[in-house]
């Protein structure tokens, strides 16, 4: 399980830094950037729904003081349409359940790929993001949130285990999102 | 020495499968057989569940069709709670489910044509996958890209408006529906700024069908022949004859245009639906069952529609489906590739439809549910954009679900699906020693136009890509892909 400073969060891969966003990086006395989170998966499948739990739970918190600056939105997968939803945005941060044996979550850069893995009816982070590059020339700074799941039967909830990786995940993001100023603890481009 | 070849797993349809295709000793193709390697286990898992519960925890199955099963388990629980079928529903209900539906196929079939076929017919089956993208659309016809991201969006909005909600939907409830759609919504899918509007959505459908007509005529031979083969077409169809995705009455056409299904009632599908098992596919294989297995396979989905249907009731797309008729002279249309065609009829018919329901006031009435005598067993069936989807329940006094039988869409297509890799395999992979490209795009291109989801057939989590491995006589394998 992952604690705050696990490193494959903090230190992500060289090449998985995210693109350059059109606007610049935030200062401190500025207008914070516009940030969409974005949440996928099947809540219906155990913990495959962990990234729309995060974003439910984002999104209630976010309610609770003025951050307009916040947009919270989720589906079962990501497809072409959220390309128009990346495109009004300067950070795109999206949360997803991971089959890979992370410690806990992982956050990393995304940049656009044109090598689209959209071998299926969904579509891939990546390949969002470079079709929003290709139709509406946006380039959002772009992060992937992964939290580890263990089960993916059709039975509802979470197991106890993807809960407390989700825990993690949104104790380390929230900061991000209620003072973006901050930063997040990857390179940018 | 014989030999075969598999491949596994497909991509850009669900689920998880394999291709296995056999050489005999002359390196003639034997036998082709689409695998289903995935095990279904969601009929157990309602069982025990709360029969009101169904609409909501059926969408567990699928992130793909979730609005169908949706409705077909609200059709079946409406029979439960004494609301009828289809038509038992109060005007409010019904109009808004009708919503609903055309929102899902509008944006199903739009992600189907732009996303998955229009690639293989830009730039051709056999280009290479990494150009063969949505991305790659872009490059060759902006417009085209632009238009299938509003179309996606719009139907996406129509579910949302409907449902109540993206994800796990709620807004059909046995014997109605939750909500009705507000003035304000009206006004913002009706009229909203250009192009997020009805009107332009039946321009972005048309103008789809023009791109798949200029195709057309130019590539005919190609799409005429592909994996074109006779068989049996079944859906619904409204009473009338006319096509209809929501309710009506299950009709079977030969290849010939007979009747072979006399527009039953679909509570009474079982005396006319069988379900075959083969040991080598988890996935079933249904029937007609007075023809028998051998015989009396068919086809589901938007060709087998267009094959069933005695008319389309909106105008454009009646007009397009006369064209469409007349490539055959009014008998059933038996080419596969064709099934793109009546897809983007399908599509303009929805936007029609979506159009028509949204200037229609029952949609503001408050009139939601219907309550009647409690039933033990209800069946609900729809036009999933894929196809002919079945829910069956039956329900115990304390009104815990205790027997469900699904048969979805792609199960339905299970036989074609596996004559159309057969037709494939035959054409491409006679004599072969090793698979190129584009014998593994080929038999993608064949299986991608029944639109599959196997992951709803399989009830299995998770998305699936594509395998090949070619076996000889004896059972060794000479080679093997995987994408």
């Amino acid at each position: 399980m992952s604690s705050r400073s696990a490193p494959d969060r903090a230190s992500p891969e060289a090449d998985s830094a995210p693109p350059e966003a059109d606007s610049a990086p935030p200062e401190a006395d500025s207008a914070p950037p516009r940030i969409l989170v974005y949440g996928y998966g099947n809540p219906g499948r155990q913990d495959d729904g962990a990234g729309v739990l995060l974003v439910e739970e984002l999104a209630a918190w976010a309610r609770s003081g003025e951050r307009p600056w916040l947009t919270f939105d989720s589906n079962y997968q990501l497809n072409a349409e959220d390309a128009l939803a990346a495109a009004d945005q300067d950070v795109v941060i999206f949360a997803d359940a991971s089959r890979d044996q992370l410690e806990g979550f992982r956050l990393r850069g995304l940049q656009p790929s044109a090598a689209v893995s959209f071998s299926t009816h969904a579509m891939s982070p990546e390949s969002v993001l470079a079709l929003s590059a290709e139709l509406y020339g946006a380039r959002p700074a772009a992060y992937l949130l992964s939290m580890r799941g263990y089960r993916w039967e059709p039975n509802g909830a979470l197991t106890r285990e993807a809960r407390k990786n989700l825990e993690d995940a949104k104790a380390f993001i929230t900061p991000f999102l209620d003072r973006p100023a901050v930063g997040l603890p990857v390179p940018s481009a | 020495m014989s030999r075969k070849i598999v491949i596994e797993p497909v991509t850009r349809v669900e689920g998880h499968g394999k291709v296995t295709i056999h050489l005999n000793d002359a390196g003639e193709v034997e036998q082709s057989r689409l695998h289903i390697v995935e095990f279904r286990g969601f009929e157990r898992f309602v069982q025990g569940r709360p029969y009101w519960e169904a609409p909501v925890l059926v969408q567990r199955l699928c992130g793909i069709c979730p609005v169908s099963h949706h409705l077909a388990a609200a059709k079946a629980m409406d029979v439960i709670v004494g609301a009828g079928t289809g038509d038992g529903l109060t005007p409010t209900a019904e109009k808004m489910r009708r919503l609903m539906h055309y929102g899902q196929i509008f944006q199903s079939h739009s992600l189907h044509f732009f996303h998955l076929a229009s690639p293989d017919l830009l730039f051709g089956y056999d280009s290479p996958p990494e150009t063969r993208n949505i991305i790659g659309v872009i490059a060759a016809n902006r417009e085209l890209a632009t238009q299938a991201v509003l179309m996606r969006k719009y139907g996406q909005e129509i579910i949302a408006a409907t449902a109540g909600k993206k994800i796990h939907g709620t807004g059909a409830v046995p014997g109605g529906i939750n909500k009705n759609l507000s003035l304000a919504e009206r006004d913002v899918l009706l009229k909203g700024p250009r192009p997020m509007n009805a009107d332009a959505m039946v321009q972005f459908a048309q103008g789809a069908l023009e791109f798949f007509k200029n195709y057309y005529s130019k590539h005919k031979s190609f799409i005429d022949t592909f994996s074109s083969f006779p068989s049996n077409h079944l859906s619904l169809v409204r009473p009338d004859g006319a096509l209809d995705f929501y309710d009506g009455v299950l009709r079977a056409v030969d290849a010939d245009g007979r009747k072979i299904l006399h527009d039953v009632e679909c509570q009474d599908y079982l005396a006319h639906i069988r379900e075959e098992v083969r040991s080598w596919s988890y996935m079933k294989f249904p029937y007609l069952r007075h023809l028998g297995p051998d015989t009396g396979w068919y086809r589901v989905g938007p060709l087998a529609r267009l094959n069933t249907a005695d008319f389309i009731p909106s105008p454009l797309a009646q007009k397009e489906f006369e064209g469409f008729k007349n490539v055959t002279g009014g008998k059933p249309n038996n080419m596969c590739l064709h099934t793109h065609w009546a897809r983007l009829i399908e599509t303009l018919h929805a936007a029609e439809m979506i159009r028509e329901l949204l200037n229609d006031g029952d949609l503001q009435g408050t009139d939601l549910m219907v309550r009647g005598k409690r039933e033990a067993e209800g069946v609900g069936i729809i036009e999933a954009p894929r196809g002919t989807l079945f829910h069956h329940y039956r329900v115990s006094p304390e009104d815990q679900i205790v027997m469900a039988n699904l048969i979805v869409s792609t199960t339905n297509n299970n036989e074609p699906m596996n004559r159309s890799v057969n037709h494939v395999a035959k054409a491409l992979m006679t004599g072969a020693k090793e698979i190129t490209e584009g014998m593994m795009n080929g038999v993608e291109v064949a299986i991608r136009a029944y639109d599959p989801c196997l992951s709803c057939a399989t009830h299995a989590y998770g998305s699936m890509a594509l395998s090949l491995t070619l076996y000889d006589a004896s059972g060794d394998v000479i080679a093997q892909r995987t994408r």
